[in-house]
């Protein structure tokens, strides 16, 4: 027998959670399906000090943990490290299909954040974890005293870099333009630092092992030549870009940048369909707004019954 | 220390035992970083899914955790965490770096089903 929802929200990030707390509370039968597990990018944030509420920084796995287990508290059900394989947004009714099985729904909240970009450049995937990293912190220690090229110029590529800087014994930066975009007093402590090399309006083509080396090819963006390179590892920081492959088969609308739209109530353009979170086309995105965004579609399907 | 839900093995010795005794086990060998976590979540996840598997994480950085770090199957191995699959005994796979929910998954039913 088909199991029937008031509401099914996908995506258990901080948006997400907060709209299950908020419609468990408000006597909606809720269900957080989630591709990964509950928490999104705050779960893996190692302290968070800006959340209200907490005097000292509580550990972003924590309040991922508690905000979790409030929505449960609550009622809300989770069907976690699934696959959704099958989506069906317009009609009265909506229908998500877990793992091949569909589960009916009046209203539908998509909370499914944004991941790190990759460059989807050929090799990419296959020396992921193995040449290819996208974390100084986890694997920097990897490449003590060793030399590294760094994908990026924006404020995450340099803070990382800047960590990075601890371990490694010199970084080249790509970068796809022939400034920094991170903030000055990031910038200029990585353009200051004699360890660091930068190659200017330049984007990766391909990744290659040769060795022990990762060769990286690389296209000047002004003048078409290809330069290649060969270093001890890679690092790729390159923004985000909003989780949103699950719709391309929706009408739903999306902004110039990928991004969903909606309006001031996190309606889409389609009926009984929300958006919150850093899916949603905004200008901030923190897990505040995630929360606030969460928080109004709730009480919007709960106000309209 | 690994403050998850998951049981973290302690020692060489423990691992020794648990893959001696248990047809299928999975090992999460990381930290409490942005990479490992979402695969520790997943295995927590897993452990009610999958009753046969035996899921643990251990860390990386414990002594003990040579075992892993030292696998032949884990020598090109540049990123957190490595995740090493056990079938009676041997290692019948192992990942390095994150993994989503449909890898660990395919990955199961590849060598462990």
């Amino acid at each position: 027998m088909q199991k029937n929802y008031d509401l099914i929200v996908i995506g258990a990030g901080p948006a997400g959670l907060a709209a299950a707390i908020y419609a468990a509370r408000g006597s909606l039968s809720t269900l957080v399906v989630d591709e990964s597990s509950a928490g999104g990018q705050v779960k893996t944030t190692h302290q968070v000090a800006n959340y209200p509420g907490f005097i000292e920084p509580i550990s972003g796995y924590e309040l991922a943990g508690n905000m979790r287990k409030q929505a449960e508290r609550y009622g809300a059900a989770f069907d976690l490290a699934i696959e959704i394989t099958g989506l069906s947004l317009s009609g009265q009714q909506k229908f998500v299909e877990v793992d091949g099985e569909k589960i009916g729904a009046k209203n539908i909240i998509l909370a499914t954040g944004s991941s790190p970009r990759l460059l989807d450049a050929p090799g990419e995937q296959e020396f992921k974890g193995n040449g290819i990293s996208y974390c100084a912190t986890c694997d920097g220690d990897f490449y003590k005293g060793k030399d590294v090229v760094v994908v990026g110029g924006g404020n995450s590529a340099m803070e990382e870099s800047l960590l990075l800087l601890q371990y490694v014994n010199s970084i080249t930066v790509i970068h796809q333009f022939d400034v920094l975009q991170a903030e000055k007093v990031t910038a200029d402590k990585m353009l200051a630092n004699p360890k660091v090399s930068f190659l200017w309006s330049h984007e990766p083509r391909k990744f290659e092992r040769v060795n022990d080396k990762m060769r990286v090819v690389a296209e000047n963006l002004k003048t078409k030549e290809m330069v290649s390179i060969e270093r001890d590892g890679v690092f790729v920081f390159i923004g985000l870009k909003p989780n949103t492959g699950l719709f391309e088969k929706t009408s739903l609308q999306l902004s110039e940048h990928g991004y969903l739209l909606t309006n001031d109530k996190m309606e889409t353009n389609l009926p009984g369909v929300y958006a919150v979170g850093d899916v949603r086309a905004k200008q901030y995105r923190q897990i505040t707004t995630a929360v606030s965004d969460g928080t109004i579609a709730a009480l919007e399907i709960i106000r309209k019954g | 220390m690994l403050s998850t839900n998951l049981t973290t093995i302690q020692s060489k010795e423990e691992l020794a035992d648990l893959i001696a005794k248990n047809e299928k086990v999975a090992v999460c060998c990381g930290r409490m970083g942005p990479m490992c976590i979402p695969v520790y979540d997943i295995f927590e996840v897993f452990q009610e899914k999958y009753p046969d598997i035996v899921f643990r994480n251990m860390d990386f950085d414990s002594p003990d955790a040579a075992v892993i770090r030292n696998l032949p199957e884990c020598r090109l191995f540049n990123g957190l965490p490595f995740t090493v699959y056990y079938r009676n005994g041997k290692v019948v796979k192992a990942t390095s770096s994150i993994q989503t929910s449909k890898q660990v998954k395919d990955i199961i039913t590849e060598v462990l089903e």
